[in-house]
């Protein structure tokens, strides 16, 4: 009695000596934490967050103060979104990769801001242009965890990153990826002053090759890669039987890897630069003659051996029971066929219909997803709504006669003029907008002026630009800080400095 | 009783009025109604006093967050307690269990706990084939279980009258529920639950498999355990278990196997002596598990395969329906003993298990024949005997198993084939069934409206929620012990009357070590 009691007790001590310090360690980069183990470690994920750096799509919204992942989406970084969805599901320890020392730094500034007390976060800077393979490379000798889970630090979603990890564990997968429904995309140009949306479809996104029961992933490529046809490999064909071929679904870049795999593939493959182009693909070809093999698919069932073998091995039988009773994915079938080859599954999770995810990869993505979270998809921007759905901070000033439509947002301390209009836009905090303007379908950043008589469209004002009186923009983008001068009309134009 | 007896009155056709019931519900305008608040409470006793119907003290008031896992478990045994021993359980205060709590306070209340399921542990922990003693047609009692379910599961609309005792959810959503919450189930072990996950899909099925992927799994709890400070190991890691299998329960009901490995376990928690180190003990545990394991199931298949291959001959032809795991191994076993001898495996729709029983038969080069169970008596002349499995062997000699068992072994007794059942000791149990209704598994009403690769005959595609049509799906039946010629147990070839011998007097062994 006496012994077990100094034994629990002195393991309350330890946990009380060690308490404070895990909790000094906070946003410290490319530092392992030495005591604490990650309290995803549960249910042994890890997860990534790869927030990129200064992607050239998005010139010239993101500058070097504003790197992509922290771009507002409604006035809200388009990382904290991220953050948000997986602290609701429970994870709190994260990695961020973000390419560039500058980034990270801005990055690491803003998050430590944001989230202390909440999240445990810790931000890694990687070289620029490696690709989103080269900076797991980089952070590779940092996971340790069963498996992976790798989110793009620029989508918006509401799914729940626990279905794909479960998909993942259930089927023991090497790598799974998330299917949701393709993006709605908004008009490239807007018809005239409160026109209707015409929906505009894009050409395919990707291109997956699922198998007749929708769990496993036989085929994947981007739609831009394929440009008249495509090759299939036919084993993996006759192994699954059936496969069939959909360009419906996009790919939304959260993944979860078995992390030998992802291990196995990075060192064997230097050349890999992209995740979704050059890995995921690869092991999707590969998944029936796996060179990254991983050691839970032991192949004890029958393969080698005799029955005498097996009848005088207690663990194989009791493995063989237990293998006997799963239902055979092809997987098995095909490996049952052979003695010595091994597979990996690929497994698919396909989201909901209902369910809302949108990359941020280029401007009209940034309008997209403006748009959609203060109007569709408003549950995932977080902020209550008014009667007349819109959101208008209290501090807002409006002037007299100004309208503020349906689907808008105005942040905190702008004043907007007199006779103003405002339709489907986001405002952001401390703007001046002179009077008789009109904002329709725009994103306008913080602490932007706006002069007097202006008429925009369509268009991403960032923060400090300055439109001077008259100016009329439709479909334009205006570097932070720009200056436009007055009396001009522009069409589809970039204002950046040379 | 006479007063009981309600005079007769004009019923709704539908609704079925079985048993003693009161007439304090006269209206038979709302079927629903009148028959959850009419049936007596039925436990495994019934003794012929109706207990009153009682309004157990709500145990935990004010809602239970999900984070509460610890209780569900323990809550069930409490009111099975309740009702076997009529001892009211004491009103316990919630505790909310987000950060951690004051270490004092909960290990009191784990003691509480503790006490009672001490008292009710004496009543084996599934008295049934389904849910402990919850009947499921007692709305206030589906009620309580839903708001502690973990996993959480909508009451399928469309019920079949007569098997509303059996819980029945509806099948599309409980997976896609459960896997968002992946990470928020903090207290469950990932091994759990990934487990959960894969009874909830229907990924593995057999008795054998079930039992054996949650006994490793809970070797992975014990290996992890760790004693919070100022508890004993025996009573937080019985809770811990409880508590996992409760959840195991919400994604599929267990099987008789599991039932009883279930039992050894927590006996073996509480045999362990308080002296011990903590890694000690969770060495012995895991070592007792493994025990079970190697000897319960590995060394009672092979036993059972060495006496049936002694009853295969040459030129035999031997029928099995099913997937049955020991029947497998004995057929291969014979096939290695150069016996020379033909199977025909019967299959049954919607689950098709006899398909992989015989790719496996083919791969080894046995002659196989495979008809679907329509066919039986068709083909049954030319068997020369039948082997079955079985999911349990009930104490009258009835043998439990995959639905289609009892048809198969009728056609054989009726053309005086001989029925041999293979089954380890450990699948036994001491309740007694007559019929396949009281005790049952519904599956997914779903599957049986669609056959699989021919699109062009689901016409009941769009029926399922219609009020006129319900969709019965049984899992499991009941076969009398008189289609049985023989059961074959790691004990040796007995009669099925012997079954509560072999039950009397070994299933005891293994609790008394």
């Amino acid at each position: 009695m006496i012994s077990e009691r100094l034994y629990t007790f002195a393991d309350f001590v330890c946990k009380t000596l060690f308490e404070p310090l895990i909790n000094l360690i906070d946003d410290k980069k490319k530092k392992k934490p030495l005591f604490l183990s990650p309290s995803n470690s549960e249910m042994d994920f890890q997860v990534v967050i790869l927030a990129g750096g200064f992607s050239s799509n998005l010139a010239p919204l993101v500058s070097k103060e504003v790197p992509k992942a922290l771009l507002p989406v409604a006035n809200r970084p388009v990382l904290s979104y991220v953050l948000d969805l997986l602290e609701s599901s429970n994870l709190k320890d994260l990695i961020v990769v973000v390419e560039g020392e500058d980034a990270a730094l801005t990055v690491g500034g803003w998050i430590s801001s944001a989230c202390v007390d909440r999240l445990h976060v810790e931000v890694a800077a990687v070289a620029e242009n490696v690709g989103t393979a080269g900076a797991l490379k980089a952070i590779a000798h940092h996971l340790t965890a069963k498996d992976i889970l790798i989110v793009s630090g620029d989508i918006v979603s509401d799914i729940s990153p626990g279905a794909v990890a479960a998909t993942h564990t259930r089927h023991d997968a090497a790598v799974t990826a998330m299917l949701c429904a393709e993006p709605v995309s908004g008009p490239a140009e807007s018809g005239g002053a409160g026109g209707k949306d015409k929906i505009k479809k894009p050409a395919c996104y990707d291109i997956i090759g699922l198998d007749s029961s929708k769990q496993f992933l036989l085929y994947i490529a981007t739609g831009v890669e394929v440009k008249r046809d495509t090759r299939l490999k036919k084993s993996i064909l006759c192994a699954a039987g059936k496969m069939e071929i959909r360009s419906d679904l996009v790919d939304s870049h959260i993944y979860a890897f078995k992390r030998s795999v992802l291990q196995e593939v990075l060192e064997q493959k230097p050349t890999f630069r992209c995740l979704k182009q050059d890995v995921l693909p690869y092991l999707v070809r590969t998944q029936l003659r796996s060179d990254v093999f991983s050691d839970e698919k032991a192949v004890e069932e029958n393969g080698s051996g005799h029955g005498k073998n097996n009848m005088q091995n207690n663990d194989g039988v009791s493995s063989q029971i237990l293998s006997n009773a799963f239902l055979p994915s092809f997987h098995k079938v095909y490996e049952s066929g052979l003695d010595i080859r091994k597979t990996h599954k690929c497994c698919v999770y396909i989201a909901d219909e209902s369910k809302y995810c949108v990359r941020l990869n280029s401007i009209q993505a940034f309008m997209d997803v403006n748009r959609d979270v203060i109007g569709d998809a408003n549950h995932l921007s977080g902020y209550s709504f008014s009667a007349h759905h819109n959101i208008v901070h209290p501090s807002a000033e409006l002037g007299s006669k100004t309208t503020v439509g349906p689907h808008c947002m105005l942040g905190e301390g702008s004043q907007v003029g007199d006779k103003c209009n405002v339709k489907r836009s986001v405002i952001g905090r401390h703007c001046r907008i002179g009077s008789n303007v009109k904002v329709v379908n725009s994103v306008v950043m913080d602490h932007a002026t706006i002069g007097d008589g202006c008429s925009i469209q369509g268009s991403v004002i960032c923060s400090n630009a300055q439109l001077q009186e008259r100016v009329a923009l439709r479909d334009c983008q205006v570097e932070a800080g720009y200056v436009v001068f007055a009396g001009g009309e522009h069409k589809g134009e970039t204002f950046a400095r040379k | 009783m006479e007063s009981r007896r309600n005079p007769r009155a004009v019923v709704d056709p539908k609704v079925r009025q079985v048993g003693f019931f009161t007439s304090s519900q006269p209206d038979s305008t709302h079927p629903i109604a009148s028959d959850s608040t009419s049936s007596p409470s039925r436990n495994s006793l019934s003794p012929p006093p109706r207990l009153p119907r009682r309004r157990l003290p709500d145990a935990f008031p004010g809602g239970v967050s999900r984070d509460l896992l610890m209780l569900p478990g323990v809550g069930m045994d409490s009111m099975a307690a309740a009702k076997s021993s009529s001892v009211p359980p004491s009103g316990l205060t919630t505790v909310s269990v987000v950060n951690m709590p004051p270490p004092g306070l909960s290990g009191i209340i784990s003691c509480l706990y503790c006490v009672l399921s001490a008292e009710g542990g004496k009543a084996p922990l599934v008295s049934s084939g389904s849910v402990a003693s919850a009947n499921y047609d007692d709305e206030s009692r589906v009620v309580k279980a839903k708001r502690r379910a973990v996993v959480k599961q909508t009451e399928a609309k469309n019920r079949v009258e007569l098997f509303r005792h059996l819980p029945q959810y509806e099948h599309g959503t409980q997976l896609p529920d459960l896997e968002t919450k992946f990470f928020l189930l903090d207290p469950m072990h990932p091994a759990v639950y990934k487990v959960g996950l894969q009874y909830l899909s229907g990924d593995i099925s057999g008795g054998n498999a079930r039992c054996i992927a949650m006994l490793q799994a809970f070797q992975e709890v014990v290996k992890d355990y760790s004693t919070p400070p100022e508890k004993t190991l025996n009573r937080d890691l019985t809770a811990k278990i409880s508590s996992y299998v409760s959840f195991l329960i919400e994604c599929r009901p267990l099987s008789v196997s599991m039932g009883n490995a279930i039992r050894f376990v927590k006996n073996r928690i509480a045999k362990l002596p308080i002296m011990l180190f903590e890694s000690e003990a969770k060495a012995a545990l895991q070592s007792d598990i493994q025990r079970f394991i190697s000897e319960k199931i590995v060394a009672a298949d092979k036993a059972i395969v060495r006496h049936a291959v002694t009853k295969i001959r040459d030129g035999d032809v031997l029928l099995t329906y099913g997937s049955p795991s020991a029947v497998e191994m004995v057929l291969l076993q014979a096939h290695e003993l150069r016996k020379k001898f033909r199977v025909l495996v019967v299959d049954s729709l919607p689950k098709l298990e006899g398909q992989l029983l015989l790719r496996r038969l083919i791969k080894r080069g046995i002659d196989c024949t495979y008809t679907h169970i329509n066919a039986i008596s068709y083909v049954m002349h030319e068997v020369t005997k039948v082997f079955l499995g079985a999911s349990s062997v009930l104490s009258n000699g009835t043998v439990y198993s995959r639905v289609g068992t009892a048809c198969v072994a009728m056609v054989a007794s009726a053309f005086r084939v001989p029925v041999l059942v293979c089954c380890e000791a450990y699948k036994f149990h001491e309740r007694v069934q007559l019929d396949s209704i009281c005790s049952n598994e519904l599956g997914d009403p779903n599957v049986i409206s669609k056959v699989h690769g021919r699109g062009g005959i689901n016409y009941l595609d769009g029926l399922t929620n219609n009020a006129n049509l319900q969709f019965l799906n049984l899992m499991y039946d009941a076969t009398p012990s008189d289609y049985i010629s023989m059961i074959i147990t790691d004990y040796g070839m007995v009669p099925p009357t012997s079954v509560p011998v072999i039950v009397r007097e070994y299933q005891k062994e293994h609790l008394l070590v």
